[in-house]
């Protein structure tokens, strides 16, 4: 409660009359469905209270009645902002409990599809933080640009924000002449677009002082109140799931992580800048050494076979028939699988009981577990750094509410 | 490193717990440790301040519910996480349906707030000392708890149901 201690004087030496302002569901600023009950005196908040729920879905529940293959299109939905990732994850986390053995090619090619799945997701965050300061300017920039990310998705999969992309066990059919023309010129020319960019905010002196010492957090508080990803980092340390715990051969590659100091609005936006930067490393390292193999593992219980072998091979058409009527065995067993989100670690604890459906599935949601900590980060600032601050932690409400 | 201090650990906390700690095995991944649900604040406190294991993350807090086990009914599900020595492993604690009651631990993991209150949301696990449960993602009023195994998903072919403000009658079904 230091947060508290530090700004109570101030608080208490404020005469006016307290006001109880509504903050959301349904505002502009939020970025999202939610509230926040703010009692402020004149500018400076006194105290908040989240509500939250707006839109539920009852994913976890859902999950409970649905083949493994089926639940892929609900993890598009929690943090739609970088729905690859989501999907991945899960494809993981299967691929984990029944230890399928993944081909070199998938986990490189995955990693491409990641890396830009981060960098959708930064430059949202980013751009939005500059529209909220009132620099509308780079928000235009930038979603150009991710309007090329997503037609780099639409290449793979056809989809754009709710992607469904790959399957267990690899993707659907390997990059096409055309994604591989289209990443060619997005990493000639979205470096440009994000230095004109950085060169408008990063050290720009009126966006420096509006978004410096705004909705700091210190590094003890922030793993206390669970902080992982992007918002840990600003705050001073350097943990990261994909350098901590390896997974679609992360360990192949070289990049940096960032870390700030403050921990606040400015810092974080800093370190998503960066990583932006390292992300874009690690596409060029994962496309130019690309392996050669094939785009997906040796299951054949999970991967749908081509249609041609259905008409034709008995063994295919037993598996296209288990695997379309949800009938695949899975052997039981708990796994817990962690990949680094947009927003840091974003987990799957699966039970199977050898079930067509997973016996339970949670999500580990990292917006639902650090948006916990907003009241004690805003208490004793102004309801415009409350803005700032909120659209700086990057909270989507899918991935908050599940 | 990492490979000694995982086997150890059921050692050590049985040896210091005693019959509060009552079996490990490992899963697919992870090490899992089962202990008594009276004893969870100490363990989790002793876990967190022990010097070799340092465990300084909460990664996730939930319940899994096994209606058909006798006096086992709920397991309350603690993800662990070590930074500093890079290990991950589980602490369950059975609960019965007659009285699901464990401790709260915000005191130790102020990050548990949350995921204890979803969890009293769906499971209707109630959590001693927390500083606020009350439901978080369902409404205030709903009387009952979602995610329990007996509240089955809606069968897609019932004929009972009356839809007609969402569109659908006997007819265009």
């Amino acid at each position: 409660m230091e947060f508290k201690t530090k700004y109570k004087e101030e608080i208490e030496n404020l005469n006016g009359e307290l006001a109880t302002i509504n903050f959301g569901p349904t505002h502009p600023a939020t970025h999202g469905i939610f509230q926040n009950i703010l009692q402020v005196n004149g500018e400076k908040i006194v105290s908040s209270e989240q509500t939250l729920g707006y839109i539920h879905r009852a994913f976890e529940k859902l999950a409970e009645r649905r083949p493994y293959n089926q639940i892929t299109p609900i993890t598009d939905r929690l943090n739609y902002c970088s729905s690859p990732i989501n999907n991945m994850g899960w494809h993981m986390t299967v691929e984990k409990l029944i230890q399928a053995e993944i081909p070199k090619k998938v986990d490189y090619m995955r990693i491409i599809i990641m890396e830009l799945a981060r960098i959708a997701d930064h430059l949202i965050c980013n751009s939005v933080v500059g529209v909220d300061t009132g620099a509308l300017t780079g928000f235009t920039y930038l979603f150009q640009e991710r309007e090329k990310i997503y037609e780099l998705y639409e290449e793979v999969c056809g989809a754009r924000l709710t992607t469904n992309i790959g399957r267990i066990g690899g993707f659907e059919r390997d990059f096409s002449p055309e994604f591989h023309r289209k990443l060619k010129s997005f990493l000639i020319e979205f470096p440009k677009t994000f230095d004109q960019f950085d060169q408008l905010l990063s050290r720009n002196r009126i966006f420096m002082d509006r978004t410096k010492g705004v909705g700091p957090i210190s590094a003890e508080r922030a793993v206390d109140y669970g902080f992982v990803g992007p918002n840990l980092r600003a705050a001073g340390i350097d943990y990261d799931v994909r350098v901590m715990n390896p997974y679609a051969s992360y360990q192949d590659f070289d990049f940096d992580i960032p870390v700030g100091v403050q921990g606040d609005t400015y810092d974080r936006f800093m370190v998503r800048q960066e990583e932006i930067r390292q992300s874009l490393r690690i596409i060029h390292q994962a496309y130019n050494n690309l392996p050669e193999g094939s785009y997906k593992a040796d299951i054949p219980e999970f991967y749908l076979p081509p249609k041609e072998e259905v008409y034709h091979q008995m063994e295919a058409l037993i598996y296209h028939f288990k695997i379309v009527m949800g009938e695949t065995e899975v052997p039981v067993g708990e796994v817990y699988h962690a990949v680094e989100g947009g927003n840091g670690e974003l987990g799957y604890y699966l039970i199977s009981d050898g079930g067509r459906t997973p016996y339970r599935l949670q999500f580990r949601r990292p917006c639902f577990i650090y948006y916990q900590a907003y009241p004690e980060m805003i208490t004793g600032q102004t309801l415009s750094d409350a803005v700032l601050t909120l659209s700086s932690l990057n909270v989507i409400a899918g991935e908050l509410d599940a | 490193m990492t490979s000694n201090l995982i086997p150890d650990l059921f050692h050590i906390l049985k040896s210091h717990f005693g019959d509060a700690v009552i079996q490990s095995h490992l899963s697919t991944d992870l090490l899992n440790i089962e202990i008594q649900p009276e004893s969870v604040k100490e363990i989790l406190l002793f876990l967190k301040k022990h010097p070799d294991y340092d465990v300084n993350f909460l990664t996730l807090l939930g319940a899994v519910h096994y209606p058909e086990q006798e006096n086992r009914n709920f397991a309350i599900v603690y993800h662990l996480h070590s930074w500093s020595k890079n290990i991950r492993f589980r602490i369950k604690a059975f609960l019965p349906e007659t009285n699901p009651t464990i401790d709260s631990v915000v005191t130790i993991y102020p990050c548990a707030n949350w995921m204890e209150r979803e969890t009293y949301d769906f499971y209707g696990i109630h959590f001693n000392d927390h500083p606020n449960l009350k439901r978080i993602l369902n409404e205030d009023d709903m009387d009952y708890f979602p995610m329990r195994k007996e509240y089955a998903l809606e069968d897609q072919s019932r004929e009972d149901k009356d839809d007609r403000y969402f569109g659908r009658t006997q007819h265009n079904r």
